[in-house]
């Protein structure tokens, strides 16, 4: 197993080997989640705190669910409604878990570069589960298990990322998995979505979607934030929808056999048609949920058995 | 069937010629040109212009037409034979109605009324929701509804974010933005321009260069967005380097200024009339005079009328708090041979500026005299001299500076796509 990181802050510190190696391992956990008795003792005995500073409810599920299949104790911290009201900084509210001696932490936190902050003071794995407009690489790693499975391989495929790249951190860690394993990006959108600088990173830019949807083997859809919707960045949730909307029509550009991919929750009727979300010949946005979990649930085996290996190296007084 | 112009004095902004010749339409379009004396083909009709001017019909850019919401201070109708009475037979009209311009809907109402009118009309529409400056219309919808471009008008967006983000998403669609280059906390309240007029006579003002100020942000955001941007209006000889100096680093911009500021100075208020009372305020006699330079030498690109009707008791009231603004479309034509009798402009410069560098900006296939163009056309007699009568204006509202002024130039005949709208046999 060559995976051989003690956090997964993010997709930029991954090499195409252990991405490939993790997702090998999570094809086992979809089969696992697939019998009836959903259960390993991976993480026996093993503390996993989820600690969200930004209100998620699939994400943390999704954690939940996976660190209780593999025999962890899991606790849920909804951190937004509690100390941090109370005015105490990031680093002591680290400092204070630390203490509870946690082995496996997942945080997610509105800004960007908060979750490495974090690992820094604390002795366990921590997973980032979103910071701000940074990185959420569980996410980039569903969804190339999603492709993988779709598409029967993560390489040479036409990538078509549309919506509000500007505000997302899933699209930044798409970009660099995708771009890792030697696939063609092109990103849509309106330039008030666009992060500036972006046209350096080896990507196709498009403000047409029609023109960037053209031959794409992957159509990958962002959520809209609501509050970007009313004038700010964009006119009107209809012309969005007009210009920017996944519709059938605009579909039909894409390759024949082309999957659209959504990381959820939609906004139907604005960035996408109901009907092409529902089309079972099409959408895998269900299939990412299910992914979803067995990548969080590799993800947290392999940090944990390197922290095992590291503890066990503490131990005999090896370096 | 064909229309032959004889016998005329062919003023070319393309070429800048002004010579004798005669021009042939076909079909609503100019299908030639010819000696002045070419013969006419069988069946043509041959209009002898007695060695008149003819010229591309005006193109006046920032019309303020009453409806909806004002239609008492002018209709699509009244503006309509105004215009082409002015020789004008393009009108770009303004959003800042009652309500103003700015959703697909009232642009499609503005669009239906004014087939009511005898000449060309495009529309601009308002760049914010409401022309409040806090969120952007669909520009989408309304460039593909046919909006020439996107503005404000005289209020000016101050929040920088969001302007620069109006002027990124109208990048993508090769939306025109229209900037009125204004300081707003500067210019807030003024009626005139800082100096000693002002002072004597007490009214309040603001400095000429609040419009440098306004000039170098909207620039400094188009440098960032690289939109497509037009000054509606720069009136000040201090403006005129930073504006010089975009162009020369490339950005797609071009500038306009009123034939008021062309014309007038701020000496001109005299006694307090309010019919000389503009946004901005009318300038000193030397920057006025930078300014007809500035048109001689391609920096201002568009001499517009910035018609804006006002009844009576809009303007019956104290200088500082009358409206602003003066009716233009049929004083235009006039008003701008003041610079051609005085010498500081030829006809064919001017033409530039009134018809063809507005045609190009708006992507408009008219303003020119080339084959192929559209027979948008006006005959004037650049000499006659005639005494301005403000009731004898065909616009609803009369409140014109010229009232009273002796002006040379009468319309003799206006055509609209081969079409006469205005003159003898109209």
């Amino acid at each position: 197993m060559s995976f051989r990181a003690r956090h997964l802050l993010g997709i930029d510190h991954l090499k195409p080997d252990e991405i490939t190696s993790l997702l090998d391992l999570a094809e086992d956990y979809v089969a696992l989640n697939r019998r009836t008795v959903k259960h390993s003792d991976a993480l026996e005995g093993l503390t996993q705190i989820n600690m969200f500073f930004e209100n998620s409810t699939r994400t943390q599920a999704s954690f939940e669910l996976a660190g209780k299949r593999l025999g962890a104790d899991v606790m849920n911290m909804a951190v937004s409604q509690s100390s941090v009201k109370k005015g105490e900084t990031l680093i002591d509210t680290a400092l204070t878990l630390n203490a509870m001696q946690p082995d496996l932490l997942v945080v997610r936190h509105p800004h960007s570069g908060a979750v490495n902050l974090l690992a820094e003071k604390v002795n366990c794995a921590v997973i980032n589960a979103g910071d701000g407009r940074h990185e959420h690489p569980t996410q980039a790693l569903l969804d190339a298990l999603t492709i993988r499975r779709a598409k029967g391989r993560l390489h040479r495929l036409t990538v078509a990322i549309c919506g509000d790249i500007a505000h997302s951190r899933v699209a930044r860690s798409n970009l660099i998995l995708l771009g890792k394993m030697e696939n063609r990006i092109r990103l849509i959108g309106p330039a008030t979505l666009m992060p500036s600088g972006v046209a350096e990173m080896g990507v196709e830019l498009y403000e047409d979607m029609r023109e960037g949807l053209k031959g794409a083997d992957v159509v990958m859809m962002l959520r809209l934030q609501r509050e970007r919707m009313d004038g700010g960045f964009i006119p009107s949730e209809r012309e969005y929808f007009h210009r920017w909307g996944l519709d059938a029509e605009k579909l039909a550009l894409a390759a024949p056999d082309a999957i659209v991919m959504h990381p959820g929750p939609m906004n139907r009727g604005v960035e996408i048609d109901g009907t092409i979300a529902d089309d079972i010949n099409r959408s895998v946005i269900q299939d990412q949920v299910e992914m979803g979990v067995a990548v969080r649930m590799a993800a947290l085996d392999l940090l944990a058995r390197n922290l095992r290996a590291e503890r066990g190296r503490a131990a005999t007084g090896e370096v | 069937m064909d229309l032959i112009f004889a016998n005329a004095r062919l003023i070319d902004p393309e070429t800048q010629e002004d010579a004798p010749g005669s021009l042939r339409v076909t079909n609503g379009r100019i299908s030639g040109r010819g000696a002045p004396d070419e013969p006419a083909p069988e069946g043509g009709t041959v209009i002898d212009c007695g060695g008149r001017a003819l010229a591309p019909g005006l193109i006046d850019w920032g019309v303020k037409i009453g409806e909806p919401g004002e239609r008492h201070k002018e209709s699509f109708r009244s503006a309509g034979r105004a215009a082409a009475a002015g020789g004008v037979t393009t009108m770009i009209a303004r959003p800042d109605t009652i309500p103003p311009i700015d959703t697909p809907e009232a642009l499609e109402f503005v669009a239906r009324r004014a087939l009511d009118a005898p000449v060309n009309i495009h529309h601009m529409a308002a760049l914010t929701k409401s022309r409040e400056g806090r969120e952007m219309v669909e520009i989408g919808f309304l460039t593909d509804l046919g909006a020439v471009a996107f503005t404000d008008g005289v209020r000016v967006v101050r929040d920088t974010k969001l302007l620069s983000r109006c002027m990124t998403y109208a990048r993508g669609l090769d939306a025109l933005i229209v900037g009125h280059p204004q300081d707003p906390g500067l210019s807030q309240g003024a009626a005139a321009t800082s100096g000693k007029f002002a002072s004597l006579y007490g009214i309040p003002s603001v400095s000429p260069m609040a419009e440098v100020i306004g000039l170098d942000r909207d620039l400094a955001l188009v440098a960032m967005t690289r939109c497509r941007w037009h000054a509606d209006q720069i009136t000040t000889a201090g403006a005129l380097p930073a504006l010089g100096r975009a162009r020369q680093a490339g950005l797609d911009i071009t500038a306009g200024i009123s034939i008021h500021h062309l014309t007038l100075n701020e000496f001109d208020v005299g006694d307090y009339r309010t019919f000389f009372r503009f946004t901005p305020p009318l300038r000193s006699e030397d920057d006025r005079q930078a300014m007809v330079q500035a048109v001689a030498d391609g920096l201002i690109d568009v001499i517009a009328s910035f018609h804006t009707p006002q009844d009576e008791e809009s303007k019956r009231l104290p200088f500082e708090a009358a409206a602003p603004g003066a009716v233009g479309l049929q004083t235009l034509l006039p008003a701008a041979l003041r610079l051609y009798h005085q010498g500081g402009l030829t006809l064919p410069q001017l033409w530039r500026a009134m018809s063809l560098n507005p045609a190009r900006r708006m992507k408009l296939p008219s303003g020119r005299l080339s084959t192929g163009a559209p027979a948008d056309l006006v005959l004037f007699d650049p000499d006659a001299p005639f005494l301005m009568d403000r009731f004898t204006l065909l616009s609803k509202s009369k409140n014109t500076p010229f009232d009273g002024a002796r002006m040379q130039g009468r319309v003799l005949g206006t055509w609209v796509a081969g079409r006469r709208v205005h003159g003898d046999d109209a």
